[in-house]
């Protein structure tokens, strides 16, 4: 388990320092920087995990600011990065933003929320809700001093007793995120939808929650027929407050939620999917210019309108004077990113719509080897999801009985969405028409 | 004039500048003792502030140690936090006034808020000074029996902190038995808290199962707190549980029936611990469709930490690496989840593609080899070598992807890309070697000599050596691409040297005609001139073979070689069982056993060994270890050394 824990700036100097078993000396993270640096010479790369002189060094970078664990046993790597995540987390929950001057601007309360958060080593907890309820910024004093709220040690420890709404709601927020890796002739390499229910809770007491989806495991189990389409999700994982043996027996969804925001569920299917919006592309590079064509597909039903679209097209770095034509849609040369961006508001589904693009080149260019990033996509299908998982209802039973609505949406939207470029031919006879 | 006054008024200026804040350094510690001594509370409150402020980027001010106790005493609970924080900082440099805060710290063990029972515990535990020890021993047995939980939870991870400060105390006063017994508690998380006490205890006793043994009965109540306990009380439950040695398969089979839940779980730590449970009960489990069932229900969230950010999919990579070793068949049809995005740290690329290789089965090899190919075409030298090298070891572990591999290549070669020729052209020899009699041979020498002119690196151009002498027959000129070489042979690197003499014999023995005045001048030089004593040993041994029996010379140079084998890197069967056993540790992420980098702590300060324990940890290093970042590295150089021993 982690001897302790720091916060460092960009030049590795101690913002937060936490000793939590005297076991290191401190001034053991001062090779931190060093053996990083040399790292990144020999391989190119910051790796997460060092070692050096007996010493483990686990780290990850949010923003100016490296978090960083020290242990000096063969300690779970895993839960250590985890628990710099959940770390993460927390600040930025309570200071808006984790970067060097809001560290320094708060170092007292930081070192609460770190000497509440991990014991001797040992994460303890890191909900950032609860935290805020015992830690805050006011000081206080000892008579009115708060106590550790029951939720800390309760077994349902996400949720504090005694919450009141004049008005019960949750809202359901289904959202898809499509991964797709597209080749330059339009095959999909790989593809997988991966799915997330965000729920907005706002419930007084401490109510409990049932929640039906169209689950093909659970239809097949209960040897019920489903009317429409059934869906079978891969891999879902909960929140910790969903009950999961229970959903291993039998694959009921039951909790008590966390008061507010929260990610109740994640999901993944490995479908094979057509991607919903394809790009085909033609690229011709002569001397003195460049030349693309862009076809983008809306590969969906019509009655969905993709909307937010854009296509962000890689250029040389040397390129310069654009020139666009486009049936639909604005164009924008951003040099800083060495593209160019697409920009449709919406893109009805079934519809196509041409670019095309002419860049001028110097004449004289190193041969070194181009980057070639892919095209990316960016959009946004609203009332749609791909893999057509559908909530069938949302039980909530508190002991007072009040009535509560549930609202549910549905979204799909690019996740990690990659059309890889075609090497662009150099033929003398253009293929391309004029702009 | 006037200038000239200005310019001494401003260097005078100047130094007392300087001296200001000379004093200004040299006196900041006294400004703070005088502050924390003021009649105001604000202002204390402020240095004790700047205090800690000034403990965090270093300064030393263990000087103001009595001035900062004496604010202890205070009902506001900020200072009374940050004043704890400077005792766990420098109580050790001063043993014998920490005495002056016991006061303190035993009237806040006994405050009717729970907050400031466990704070007071929980920072005494933290001091690491032998002399508190028995002022704690009294609240520390009245928290332990505390009725507020969150109490207990601090109480019995104070336990472990007093065991490893001082064993005899912690037992004597009956405190490893309350830890014990608190496994028993109705709070799931005093539960968690109690295993992971027990654990680091039984781990510091020396992990012989003196503190701690679980038994069946243990382990039912444990099963049934990992339900009800937070993320990270879970993980403790289920690393305890992963150490147990189930009493019966019965019993075996119904820990991993109730741990299967887990895999489900959001952290990505406590599915890793799972599937290391799991991992581990094979052994227990003997009923092959519950063994089946278990496997496949690893994969999917497996698969899923690869949507994690970079961190956790590096860690999550280097440990998903082991299973394959394990269980080959696995994870081979998910070849598609670890195709490497662009913008994927290069560390996460190299064991993407390290995996990837690993994985892949006969039925999904094309498909892999069309993803490598692009990787080869991307612009990050290593990673270049890295995927070209990665084709290569696929082709030796799947013959039946040998022509689409040896398409590719050649394809990669016409690329003309420097970096990418010299991997290529190595790679193109190995598949070779591997594949003597193989139909695409002619093909691939072919390719070969077209590029010649762009094969530059000694590796490179000993493998084109070695493929002109083995397959003469194919191109055109040989003898004259060889006579080429031999002009340069004085100053060539010993790997090209070692490359010419094999291929130049062979060449003569295949046509004596044509090769004759090639083979001796080539021999003359290499015995006469070359300054390295192997090159000179192996001239000599052929100038004598091909002297005194030419017919057994030619049995002997042109006899048929094993096929070079496959390369993939494997752990040896011990330190594989030992890392999967430590799955998600940091062993397993550096694929290296713990006692290679975990040492024996000497004094309690915990200096480490220094560097003569650095040294011999890299000794020892194994092959498959050394590079964790760049699998490709240590078997390039192993291609590089022309295996002319065989070809002998």
């Amino acid at each position: 388990m982690a001897s302790s824990v720091f916060l460092l700036d960009l030049k590795g100097k101690p913002l937060i320092a936490r000793d939590y078993r005297g076991d290191i000396p401190l001034a053991a993270i001062d090779r931190f920087m060093p053996l990083l640096q040399e790292r990144e010479d020999e391989e190119g790369t910051g790796l997460p995990v060092l070692t050096e002189n007996g010493v483990t060094y686990l780290h990850l970078r949010e923003k100016d600011v490296y978090l960083v664990a020290l242990t000096r046993k063969n300690a779970s790597a895993m839960t250590l990065l985890q628990f710099l995540h959940h770390l993460c987390k927390v600040l930025t929950e309570y200071f808006n933003a984790l970067e060097e001057e809001s560290i320094r601007d708060n170092f007292v309360i930081i070192y609460e929320l770190l000497d509440e958060m991990m014991d001797y080593g040992v994460p303890q907890i890191t909900e950032p809700k609860i935290l805020q309820e015992y830690i805050t910024q006011e000081s206080h004093i000892l008579e009115i001093m708060p106590r550790p709220p029951l939720a800390v040690t309760n077994a349902v420890s996400w949720r504090s007793e005694g919450i009141v709404y004049r008005k019960n709601e949750v809202f359901l927020d289904v959202v898809e995120s499509i991964n797709m890796l597209v080749s330059p002739t339009g095959a999909v390499l790989s593809s997988d939808i991966r799915g997330a229910i965000k729920m907005k809770v706002y419930l007084s007491g401490m109510p409990e929650l049932r929640l039906g989806l169209n689950d093909k495991v659970m239809f097949e189990s209960t040897g019920r027929t489903a009317k429409g389409k059934a869906v079978e999700m891969e891999d879902i994982r909960f929140h910790q407050c969903v009950r999961l043996s229970k959903f291993e027996s039998d694959r009921t969804i039951s909790f008590i939620p966390p008061d507010g925001e929260f990610e109740l569920m994640t999901y993944r299917l490995n479908a094979q999917l057509k991607p919903l919006i394809l790009c085909e592309s033609v690229v011709e590079s002569h001397r003195g210019r460049i030349e693309y064509m862009v076809k983008a597909k809306a590969q969906f039903k019509q009655r969905s309108t993709a909307s937010g679209v854009e296509i962000t097209v890689p250029v040389p770095s040397d390129a310069d004077s654009p020139k666009f034509k486009t049936t639909v849609g604005s164009v924008k040369y951003v040099p800083e990113r060495q593209a160019f961006v697409w920009k449709m508001k919406q893109f009805q589904g079934g519809k196509e719509a041409l670019l095309r693009a002419h860049f001028g080149l110097p004449s004289i260019r190193d041969d070194d080897p181009e980057r070639r990033p892919p095209i990316a996509v960016k959009f946004e299908i609203p009332y749609f999801t791909t893999s057509g998982i559908q909530v069938r209802y949302l039980k909530i039973v508190e002991k007072s009985g009040y009535q509560a609505l549930p609202w549910v949406r549905y979204i799909t939207k690019n996740g990690d969405y990659q059309l890889r470029m075609p090497d662009p031919s150099t033929s003398a006879t253009s293929r391309l028409p004029p702009i | 004039m006037m200038n000239e006054v200005i310019q001494t008024s401003l260097a005078r200026l100047q130094i007392m500048k300087a001296k200001a804040l000379a004093a200004l350094r040299k006196g900041e510690n006294y400004e703070l003792r005088t502050e924390l001594n003021s009649e105001y509370k604000e202002r204390r409150k402020e240095a004790v502030r700047r205090v800690i402020a000034n403990m965090t980027v270093g300064k030393d001010v263990s000087g103001l140690f009595t001035d900062v106790l004496k604010n202890m005493h205070t009902d506001d609970l900020e200072i009374k936090k940050l004043i704890y924080l400077y005792l766990i900082n420098y109580a050790k440099t001063q043993p014998d006034l920490v005495i002056l805060a016991i006061n303190t710290f035993v009237k806040d063990a006994e405050d009717s808020n729970p907050l400031l029972r466990a704070l007071a515990i929980r920072t005494m535990g933290c001091l690491h000074v032998q002399e508190v020890l028995d002022y704690l021993c009294d609240p520390l047995r009245k928290c332990l029996a505390d009725a507020n939980p969150y109490v207990r939870k601090t109480a019995v991870m104070c336990v472990a902190k007093v065991y490893d400060l001082n064993r005899a105390v912690a037992e004597e006063n009956g405190f490893v038995d309350a830890v014990r017994g608190a496994l028993a508690d109705s709070n799931a998380m005093v539960v968690a808290n109690s295993v992971s006490a027990l654990s680091e205890m039984s781990a510091m006793a020396g992990g012989r199962g003196d503190v701690w043994r679980l038994d069946t009965a243990t382990v039912g109540t444990l099963l049934t707190a990992v339900n009800e306990c937070a993320e990270w009380g879970q993980i403790a439950i289920l690393e305890a549980l992963a150490e147990y040695r189930p009493a019966s398969e019965r019993e075996a089979e119904g820990v991993c029936e109730r741990v299967l839940a887990r895999l489900q779980h959001a952290n990505g730590s406590v599915v890793l611990t799972t599937v290391r449970l799991l991992l581990r009960y094979e052994q227990y489990v003997k009923r092959a469709d519950l063994l089946a069932q278990f496997a496949k229900k690893m994969v999917p969230p497996l698969i899923t930490l690869l949507a994690s950010e970079p961190e956790i999919q590096y860690v999550a990579l280097r440990n998903i690496n082991l299973i394959p070793q394990r269980h080959p068949q696995l994870l081979s049809k998910e070849i598609r989840a670890f195709f490497c995005k662009y913008n994927d740290p290069i560390y996460v690329k190299y064991e993407k593609v390290d995996v990837l290789v690993r994985i892949c089965s006969g039925s999904n090899v094309d498909a892999l080899l069309n993803e490598l190919k692009e990787y080869a075409k991307e612009v990050d030298v290593d990673f270049v070598r890295c995927a070209v090298q990665a084709i290569g070891r696929l082709t030796l572990r799947h013959e039946a992807a040998a022509d689409k591999a040896v398409d590719v290549l050649v394809e990669l070669l016409q690329l003309r890309a420097d970096h990418v020729v010299q991997i290529a052209a190595v790679v193109l020899t190995r598949i070779l070697r591997r594949y003597p009699r193989s139909q695409f041979a002619a093909t691939v020498v072919q390719a070969l000599c077209e590029h010649a002119d762009c094969i530059r690196e000694p590796d490179a151009r000993a493998a084109l050596v070695w493929a002109l002498g083995e397959y003469s027959e194919h191109v055109a000129g040989a003898a004259g691409r060889l006579s080429g070489v031999a002009d340069g042979l004085v100053e060539d690197d010993s790997g090209v040297q070692l490359a010419l003499l094999g291929a130049v014999v062979k060449f003569f023995l295949k046509n004596p005609q044509q090769g004759q005045q090639l083979v001796v001048r080539v021999l003359k030089t290499a015995t006469e001139k070359c300054a390295n004593p192997d090159v000179r040993d192996r001239a000599y041994i052929y100038w004598r073979l091909l002297s005194a029996d030419p017919a057994a010379a030619k049995t002997i140079a042109l006899s048929e070689r094993p096929p070079c084998r496959d390369d993939v890197p494997a752990l040896p069967e011990p330190l594989l069982a030992e890392l999967i056993a430590e799955l998600g540790c940091v062993s397993s992420v550096l694929q290296k056993p713990a006692r290679q980098f975990v040492y024996a702590r000497t004094d309690r300060a915990g200096v480490p060994r220094g560097v003569a324990g650095a040294n011999d940890c890299d000794d020892d290093d194994d092959d498959a270890s050394a590079h964790p970042a760049a699998p490709g590295a240590a078997a390039i150089a192993a291609d590089g050394e022309p295996e002319l021993l065989i070809a002998l």
